[in-house]
């Protein structure tokens, strides 16, 4: 049990309910706009950055933002080309970025990746740099969709309509992308690349069924992922289990109760 | 195209002027060297077969698509100079949304009020009383909480002419409004833009299948053909009445007129 009042686990906490806040509200914009694969295809290609970082001695969270951003122009430019077969270019620019992420870790020879710390998640070496930079996205995001939820729900579920009221929906839309980015990257190291998407994507599937309003919706992904975090943290933190994944179980489960309870009620 | 003179009466003035408008998909022209006038108060009634592009025409008049060639003024402005997107409704062919979408029937009307010029404004009390409003005139106050998608058909179009009332528009554009709706709620519907267009100041645009509507209300022959389309155009009243128009016709007053209508049409049955 000393494990909870651990400066390590403290720290894990915070950010673990930073991301909490913002990794299930942009995923609910980008479920609800059927972009659900964002999500894994941003994390895998900064694992690629993650790996660079490594190799040339930068910062690796700060490269792996800046490939993930790539991947978001990259993907939006993909979509232009082929425009009623979106999910095509998320899963080319996903195998690009596991490719490009495999080269690179072949390339390293010292001993300096921990792999596994960036595809599973480390929440316990968080330090305050990364907390630091956890903290910063997570003002960034709630001022940015705190500012402009009216013109969000908008586009999300009619960009036609919004673009026909004059709103500036390519800024709106790379704003989406962006902060996409900057949430996901800094993710990576509380749940792991490839759990990244879990906790974008479940929150919302949830809120589908519970939700009636968007306003609903939006509480529902906040509460649930937080549950899931600070519960999953706690009883990873207490029988010693990997954090990322007893937090992307506990959200299923959550999910398969909703299912469950929801088809007694009607 | 040279202006009115200046003795014209206000209601003549052109709300939509497309000018040798030209568009291809891939190469495959849809239209070629289009003109014409859309004039204040007019009900113009858009008539064509499958691929003549209506809407299409629409998209560009709207801004969703930009004409290869030619110019499209909306009240007297080019599309690049023009900013008051909130003086027209659009109500789009089919609005494909998912069902299963996390949006009241409420939410989804109040989104009509978000353009340019609130962007950084917060819902006001008075932005929530013109939802209302928008909800009673079309009879959907009833289904505000409800989940857009558990609506009908004609319940959502309800909703989306709610949307697109919700900014009391000087223009009104409807792509083939009735598509999958029962005949009598489209008769229904018929009413209630016939009457908007005879007591309000709206201008109307709509695309149509329904040649019954369209020749019972706007005549048997078209006004104007230009390339694959026809346009059939009624003015709502005569030139004189324009200068003494009620500009604020609140959308209460059009649920009351139809009320009213609706119950001397039944006493009178009876």
């Amino acid at each position: 049990m000393e494990i909870l009042t651990s400066d390590f686990f403290q720290r894990a906490l915070i950010g673990g309910i930073l991301i909490g806040v913002t990794a299930p509200l942009m995923g609910l914009f980008l479920v609800l706009r059927r972009l659900s694969m964002i999500g894994d295809t941003l994390s895998h290609v900064s694992i690629a950055g993650v790996a660079l970082g490594f190799i040339i001695g930068v910062y690796p969270l700060a490269v792996g933002l800046l490939f993930a951003l790539a991947a978001t122009f990259a993907i939006e430019k993909l979509r232009k080309a082929y425009k009623s077969y979106a999910e095509l270019s998320i899963a080319i620019i996903m195998s690009g970025g596991v490719a490009l992420a495999s080269l690179f870790f072949s390339l390293e020879t010292g001993p300096g990746i921990n792999v596994e710390g960036y595809l599973f998640g480390s929440i316990y070496t968080l330090d305050d740099v990364d907390l630091l930079l956890i903290g910063i996205v997570t003002l960034i995001v709630l001022v940015a969709v705190g500012l402009h939820v009216k013109e969000l729900f908008l586009i999300t579920f009619d960009e036609d309509a919004a673009a026909v009221s004059g709103l500036p929906t390519r800024y709106f839309n790379m704003m989406i992308s962006i902060l996409t980015a900057l949430v996901i990257s800094v993710s990576i190291k509380i749940v792991g690349a490839l759990l990244v998407s879990a906790l974008l994507t479940i929150p919302a599937a949830c809120s589908l069924v519970l939700a009636r309003s968007f306003r609903q919706s939006v509480i529902t992904v906040v509460v649930v992922a937080e549950l899931a975090v600070i519960i999953g943290l706690i009883m990873a933190g207490v029988w010693n289990l990997a954090p990322g994944g007893t937090i992307v179980l506990l959200l299923i489960a959550m999910l398969l109760l909703l299912l469950t309870f929801r088809r007694r009620v009607t | 195209m040279n202006s009115l003179p200046m003795q014209q009466p206000f209601c003549h003035q052109n709300i939509i002027e497309v000018s040798n408008v030209s568009f291809a998909y891939q190469q495959k022209p849809v239209m070629e060297d289009i003109s014409f006038a859309v004039q204040e108060r007019d009900f113009v009634g858009l008539i064509g077969s499958n691929g003549a592009g209506k809407t299409t025409l629409l998209r560009m008049i709207v801004g969703l698509l930009k004409p290869d060639s030619g110019t499209i003024k909306l009240f007297g402005q080019t599309q690049n100079d023009f900013s008051g997107w909130n003086k027209i409704g659009y109500v789009p062919q089919k609005n494909s949304f998912n069902p299963l979408f996390p949006a009241t029937v409420r939410e989804v009307v109040m989104s009509g009020l978000y353009n340019r010029s609130k962007l950084f404004k917060r819902v006001s009390k008075a932005d929530q009383l013109k939802c209302e409003e928008a909800l009673h005139a079309m009879k959907i106050e009833d289904l505000a909480a409800k989940r857009i998608g558990e609506l009908s058909g004609g319940q959502q179009q309800r909703a989306f002419l709610a949307r697109a009332l919700i900014n009391n528009p000087a223009l009104l554009i409807l792509d083939e409004p009735t598509v999958g709706i029962d005949v009598e709620t489209q008769q229904g519907f018929f009413h209630l833009i016939k009457h908007m267009h005879q007591h309000h100041n709206i201008t109307f645009l709509m695309v149509s299948h329904d040649m019954d509507m369209i020749r019972s209300y706007l005549g048997d022959r078209p006004t104007r053909e230009c390339g694959k389309l026809k346009l059939y155009v009624k003015h709502s009243h005569e030139l004189e009445d324009c200068r003494e128009t009620n500009l604020t016709h609140s959308l209460r007053e059009l649920r009351e007129l139809s009320d009213r209508e609706k119950a001397s049409v039944a006493s009178w049955k009876s």
